[in-house]
């Protein structure tokens, strides 16, 4: 599914002294398929944004098209976009609330009134799509780990068959482990299902790894948007506004100021490694 | 002088489970199994450790939230299972957690700094003088009059760790205080604690999934399984790569792509930490070409 941005603002508690712009003209395009990275510090408006494009928000001026139709157009067809549109808020796992696993994931396929067969159906496979099987079903979801909760919170997204999948920083707070298990998760619905992916991340090097494209907001406007390699060469950029690159970018750019013939672009440990082999001394 | 000694802690409790037939039944939990350490006073200290590793559960028994059920801990020599010496020892040890929402309770930042000395029954001229040193310490002191929820998160922090500050602990023990934070924020953070243990000499305990920022301390302990399995300084824990990965956790970049190229035979020392580290030992071995 395409979204279309078009010169969209946004003014929380407009009138009053607590008047505050929280997007400013921002214009995107996000293709079917694709995978976006959406990084900014906290309050560039990267919430504001994603929380517009299922119609959570009503843009104070501009339009969202999917698919090329604007989603206030015909309100009726809300509830519609809220299931194409999937979208993981921060920390998930505070909204799990049913007695187990199972029925919290079917409640949302069960609140968009799915035949009986499709709700066992989806839920069935959105638990194994996050890795959850029978074993859990009957299990509270307050008794899982960290990990295990954000995993069935996500499900109860996938179980209503989404075509864009938006996660705001789906590992905050997960340990190395956790924070894997879910990137994979959303690497295999990007990959196997074709899922248009927004991930909105502080971590760069979960961006770095994982999107197509990286999109950048700072104070409610999107002043960056190209490929990771395009982005994280200007490191200096990324500071000036609370963010960082990569710790491999910091290593690259040292390197090069003390003459080593290494390329700009580079941020990954495995580009590294084999830019590096190919100019240092090795026995193998 | 230690600040923290735990000699074999061990930290038990029982979990209502639900069985497959309706009925509830009690389960053990270990969190702990005999865990011995000490932290000196003045240093800097990183714990890491996977979710459920018991970890946090350590880190409340520094300041009495939580008491040993085998074993025993000390703070600056008070024994934490000694009633009476509670309310003294969570002075002297005072705590961050990871959610700067959850623990700043008032709708102006001085008054939300104020509370912990309030409580603690400071004369009104004392807790003022206490407030504004606070807010100085952690760079926040134009912020006196703001309101807590139109702060960013590290600042938000920044104001719990003031909140600390004004009790005048000698210990700060910091559960994952960066999990939430933007890079900008962490940094703001990060440098907060660095400074206020180098030049105050305030002992810190971070807890922390981040291993940028455990690179940084003066030691660091891993746990797992509610068990210490490694110690040392942290050049001595992340050289070992495999172990940590085996654990659960990461290294920071730099190391995981010395690793990588050592694997290669390139001739690299196995304890790189840090970016410059990194680019110094590089630019060595390229002079050798």
């Amino acid at each position: 599914m395409s979204i279309t941005i078009n010169h969209l603002t946004h003014i929380y508690n407009a009138g009053t002294t607590f008047e505050k712009k929280a997007l400013d003209d921002v214009s995107l395009e996000i293709q079917d398929g694709e995978f976006i990275g959406l990084i900014g510090h906290t309050g560039s408006g990267k919430s504001t944004l994603i929380q517009h494009l299922n119609g959570l928000v009503a843009p104070t001026s501009g339009e969202i098209l999917l698919n090329g139709e604007n989603i206030h157009q015909d309100k009726n067809r809300l509830k519609e976009v809220r299931r194409r549109v999937g979208l993981v808020f921060q920390y998930p796992e505070h909204q799990l609330f049913e007695m187990t696993v199972y029925k919290d994931v079917a409640f949302g396929p069960t609140n968009l009134k799915f035949s009986e067969d499709k709700i066992r159906k989806n839920t069935i496979s959105a638990l194994e799509a996050v890795g959850l099987g029978e074993e859990y079903y009957d299990q509270s979801p307050f008794d899982l780990s960290g990990g295990q909760k954000r995993r069935t919170a996500i499900a109860g997204i996938l179980a209503m068959e989404p075509e864009v999948l938006i996660l705001d920083e789906p590992t905050a707070g997960l340990d190395p482990k956790g924070r894997e298990e879910i990137l994979s998760l959303i690497q295999e619905m990007h990959q196997k299902r074709k899922m248009t992916v927004i991930l909105v991340s502080h971590s760069m090097e979960d961006v770095a790894k994982m999107a197509e494209r990286i999109v950048v907001m700072h104070q409610g406007k999107v002043v960056m948007n190209g490929t990771p390699k395009e982005i994280f060469s200007c490191v200096e950029e990324l500071e000036k506004m609370g963010l960082a690159a990569p710790q491999v970018s910091y290593v690259v750019r040292a390197l090069r100021e003390k003459g080593f013939p290494i390329s700009p672009d580079i941020f990954t440990v495995e580009e590294a490694k084999n830019a590096l082999l190919a100019l240092l001394p090795h026995n193998s | 002088m230690k600040m923290v000694t735990a000699e074999n802690v061990c930290y038990t409790y029982w979990k209502t489970v639900e069985q497959a037939d309706g009925t509830s039944a009690q389960k053990e939990v270990n969190a702990l199994c005999g865990v011995s350490l000490s932290i000196e006073k003045g240093s800097f200290t990183a714990i890491l450790g996977h979710n459920g590793s018991g970890k946090s559960t350590f880190a409340k028994q520094i300041n009495a939230l939580l008491i040993p059920t085998e074993g025993t801990i000390w703070v600056d020599g008070m024994c934490t299972s000694e009633a009476g010496m509670l309310w003294e020892i969570r002075k002297k040890a005072g705590m961050v957690f990871q959610n700067p929402d959850n623990q700043l309770v008032a709708t102006v930042v001085e008054e939300d700094v104020a509370f912990g000395p309030e409580n603690l029954g400071m004369p009104p001229a004392d807790i003022r003088k206490t407030v504004e040193d606070s807010l100085l310490r952690v760079g926040m002191t134009e912020y006196a009059k703001a309101a807590p929820s139109h702060l960013s998160g590290g600042q938000k922090q920044r104001i719990a760790i003031a909140g600390i500050l004004a009790m005048k602990p000698d210990c700060i023990v910091l559960d994952e205080p960066t999990a939430m934070l933007d890079p900008g924020g962490r940094k703001e953070v990060m440098e907060t604690l660095h400074r206020l243990n180098k030049q105050e000499g305030i002992t810190i305990v971070l807890i922390t999934h981040y291993m940028e920022e455990a690179v940084q301390a003066d030691q660091v302990f891993v746990m797992d399984d509610g068990k210490l399995v490694l110690s040392g300084m942290p050049k001595e824990v992340f050289s070992q790569v495999k172990r940590l990965k085996g654990y659960g956790l990461d290294v920071p970049q730099v190391t995981e792509l010395a690793d990588a190229l050592r694997q290669e035979g390139v001739d690299l020392p196995a304890d790189i930490l840090t970016v410059e580290e990194m680019v110094g030992a590089l630019c060595r071995l390229q002079s050798t070409i």
